[in-house]
This record gives C-alpha cells, sequence and structure tokens, in this order.
C-alpha cells in the first residue's frame, strides 16, 4: 500500500494527487520516479502474475515484464485512467500471453469448457462470529487461506483473486480475462461460496484453534 | 412485499454483498437475513472472505522481490538515457524519413497488445481531508460510519480522513467507493492510494 505519512509530507500541485503528480512526471521524462510510483502496487502486480501462471519463478518475471512494459509506454497512461488497475490489466495480458505461449495447462483448459455451475448450496450454517484481522498476522492462517485458494478450479480462482484480492471491478475484471461480465458474477458467487465452505471446515479441524474465539462458535 | 427462498438468496448473495442488485430484491434480502439464521451465517461467513483475502497481507511475495524489480527498472532506465545519446546524433533524419514512411502506424505499433480499457476507470476525486471517519483497533482500515465491513465494532473510533491517513490508516475499498461515488467532485485527495483505490470502482450501474 502507499505510504500516506510520505504523500503528505510532499503535497502535490494544487489539484493532483502525489499520483498524479509522479504519472505527470515520469511522462514527462523523469524516469527515476517511476519506481516510487509503481511501489504501492507491486506486491498486486505479483499476485496478480502468480495467480494465472502459479509459479513463482515465471510469476516474479512476468510482473517485471509487466512493470518494464507500464515504464514503456506510460506516455499512453491517460490521466483519468486509474493507475493500479491499468497496471494490473497490463500485468494479467502478459501472464496471458506467457501461459499461452508455454502451453501448459492442457487439463485446466478441460475443466474450463464446463459449464457454468451457479446453484451452489453452502454446506455450512455454523453460528458466525467475526474474524479479527489480526488472525492475518499468523502464518499458518494465511497459509491455509492460500491454500484453500489454490484448491479452486482455475476459472473461480482467477476470476476472485483480480476482483476481491486485486480490487477491480466486475466489469474490469471480465476485460482482463476476456469472458463476460455475467461469467464473472456466476464464478465470483462460486468462489466465494466455497472459499466460505473450505475455511469453515478448516475451522473444524482447527486451524484457528489458537485465535481468540468464544469456545464452541465458528467464525463463519 | 418480494418474498425470497434461501436457494434464491444463494444465487444473488454476492451480487447483495457488491451492492449489484435491485432495490426490491435487496429489501426482500434484507428481510430474509432477519429471520433466517442459515443465510445470515452464509452473508457474514462471505463478508470474512471477501475482508480476509482483500487484505494486504494476504500477498506473499519472493524473498528480495521489490529489490530486484528496482533493480530492472533502474537498469532499463539507464539503457534507455544511453541509447538515446548514442541514436540521437542520427535520431532526426530517422523520424522525419519513419513520418514519410506512416509515422502513424509505427506509433500504433508501439501500444501494449490489446489497447488498455482504461476508459472505463473514473475521474479521481480523492477523500475530502475534513471527512469524518471511524477505524476500530483490529485493522488498519478506516470507514464510513455505519459500513457493513466494520469488525469489532466495540472499538470504535471517530477522526477525520486526514487524521487516519496520518496515523498509517488506509481506506475501505467497499464504503469509501460507495461514499466518493454520490461526492461531489473537486475535493483535494490527500493521496494516490486513498484516490487510486476508491475513485474508480464505480461498479453501480456498469458491472450490470
Amino acid at each position: 500500500m502507499a505510504e500516506p505519512n510520505v504523500m503528505l509530507n510532499n503535497p502535490a500541485p494544487a489539484g493532483m494527487t502525489r499520483e498524479q503528480d509522479l504519472i505527470a512526471r515520469v511522462q514527462r521524462g523523469e524516469s527515476e520516479l517511476f519506481y516510487e510510483l509503481v511501489r504501492p502496487y507491486e506486491r498486486r502486480v505479483y499476485a496478480a502474475a502468480f495467480a494465472i501462471l502459479r509459479n513463482e519463478t515465471d510469476a516474479e518475471d512476468v510482473a517485471q515484464e509487466a512493470v518494464l512494459k507500464a515504464f514503456a509506454n506510460i506516455r499512453q497512461f491517460r490521466a483519468e485512467a486509474r493507475f493500479s488497475t491499468w497496471l494490473i490489466q497490463i500485468t494479467v495480458n502478459e501472464a496471458l500471453m506467457r501461459r499461452r505461449r508455454e502451453r501448459t495447462v492442457v487439463m485446466e483448459a478441460i475443466d474450463d469448457r464446463r459449464e457454468e455451475e451457479a446453484d451452489y448450496a453452502p454446506r455450512d450454517f455454523a453460528d458466525w462470529r467475526e474474524i479479527p484481522s489480526e488472525a492475518l498476522e499468523r502464518k499458518e492462517v494465511r497459509q491455509k487461506l492460500a491454500e484453500a485458494l489454490a484448491s479452486l478450479d482455475r476459472k473461480y480462482r482467477e476470476v476472485f483473486v483480480l476482483r476481491d484480492m486485486e480490487q477491480l471491478n466486475i466489469q474490469e475484471t471480465a476485460e482482463a480475462l476476456g469472458i463476460s461480465v455475467a461469467s464473472v458474477k456466476t464464478r465470483l458467487l462460486r468462489a466465494r461460496l466455497m472459499l466460505r465452505d473450505l475455511l469453515a471446515g478448516g475451522w473444524e479441524q482447527g486451524w484457528f484453534s489458537r485465535l481468540p474465539f468464544e469456545k464452541g462458535s465458528k467464525p463463519w | 412485499m418480494v418474498n425470497v427462498n434461501c436457494e434464491k438468496v444463494w444465487l444473488e448473495i454476492s451480487n447483495y454483498v457488491d451492492g449489484e442488485i435491485e432495490p426490491t430484491l435487496r429489501t426482500a434480502m434484507d428481510e430474509h437475513f432477519r429471520t433466517c439464521k442459515k443465510c445470515a451465517s452464509v452473508l457474514a461467513g462471505m463478508r470474512n472472505v471477501i475482508q480476509l483475502y482483500g487484505d494486504e497481507r494476504m500477498i506473499e511475495v519472493p524473498a528480495g522481490y521489490g529489490r530486484r524489480l528496482e533493480k530492472r527498472l533502474a537498469q532499463s532506465a539507464r539503457e534507455r538515457s544511453s541509447g538515446w545519446s548514442t541514436w540521437s546524433a542520427w535520431l532526426i533524419p530517422v523520424a522525419a524519413l519513419a513520418l514519410i514512411a506512416g509515422g502513424l502506424r509505427f506509433a500504433n505499433s508501439l501500444s501494449v497488445g490489446e489497447p488498455l480499457k482504461s476508459e472505463h476507470a473514473q475521474q479521481a476525486h480523492g477523500i475530502p481531508p475534513e471527512m469524518t471517519v471511524v477505524v476500530t483497533a483490529d485493522a488498519k482500515i478506516f470507514h464510513v460510519a455505519g459500513c457493513e465491513f466494520i469488525h469489532n465494532k466495540d472499538t470504535i473510533r471517530t477522526l477525520t480522513a486526514k487524521e487516519a491517513m496520518h496515523e498509517g490508516y488506509v481506506p475501505c475499498l467497499r464504503c469509501m467507493r460507495q461514499y466518493l461515488h454520490t461526492a461531489d467532485a473537486g475535493h483535494t485527495a490527500l493521496g494516490s492510494e486513498a484516490s487510486a483505490d476508491v475513485d474508480a470502482d464505480d461498479e453501480h450501474g456498469r458491472g450490470r
């Protein structure tokens, strides 16, 4: 994420955000500022590439290529657009091209030809209790969440990552993946319901056992 | 009054969370959640999933990733600038030739693969510095009071957006987006991340 204090201490010209100011300056040739512009999003760039490629080396390579491509094309960036979305879309495009080139996903592609299944019925109706975000401080919780996500079929996982982790909107997610808005909505519903059930099951197996929840209640 | 059953609620619950349903259906679902514990559990769990996975801490990158990226960028910038000095001596005649030979086509070929869909992003307005927001003890996120994504409501504290940003809080991507959708344009934004993450996701009316 960006560093608010840095931004407040270096005010941009009137009417411009710090980011808009950085973009304008990079577009005018101050290349050395580009990393400062990208840095708040560099982790999200990697996560987008990893969601599609499922391989750390390839994801980092594509993340670098995407950032370089954004750098080379910064003059084409339109001021009214959202820079992070533009950057993520370049990344998704690069990652999809890499995947097509390497043809490593034959099996998953077959899976993706199946019809959309929207009528997923939730399986777990445990009493719900809020999970404090501090649970994420624990590596094993993050690990379990990552494993649950990785267990989803590709078509659900990619939509979920772009929408709920990368914070693209539904239209942008559809465009980035080259699918319809209706498909995004269907897959997103399915992904969110499946993850909820997967994590509810994990609760019963004690994934979150050291969390400060009341005895007998479930977080989902 | 429209009535909905559980199956209908499960079909629409994701759209409900995203604010992507018609007001009459929303009202019917609100009523259903008040009386159906099962569906209330599904809703609460789904919000938990979105909140947890939407947290920046869920993104793990390889050790040294940022440093390597910075290095590669610096290297690329150096190559570009040294390339410029080497080629600049005969750049002018080449540029003239390129123009004659169809410079427009040359320029078009520089674009990134498919055209980027930036026209869907909205004008950045940012968050008004003096806007009243709330924070809680368990997350570094600030919200509009009444946001459905506020957890641990017992520890709510009120402050201005500017103060929240000073303290290192970042805007809730859900409620701030909604607020900015109806806010007047022209406020000075507090910071790039605030405006960047909040301004553009105007899903209402576009994601349908």
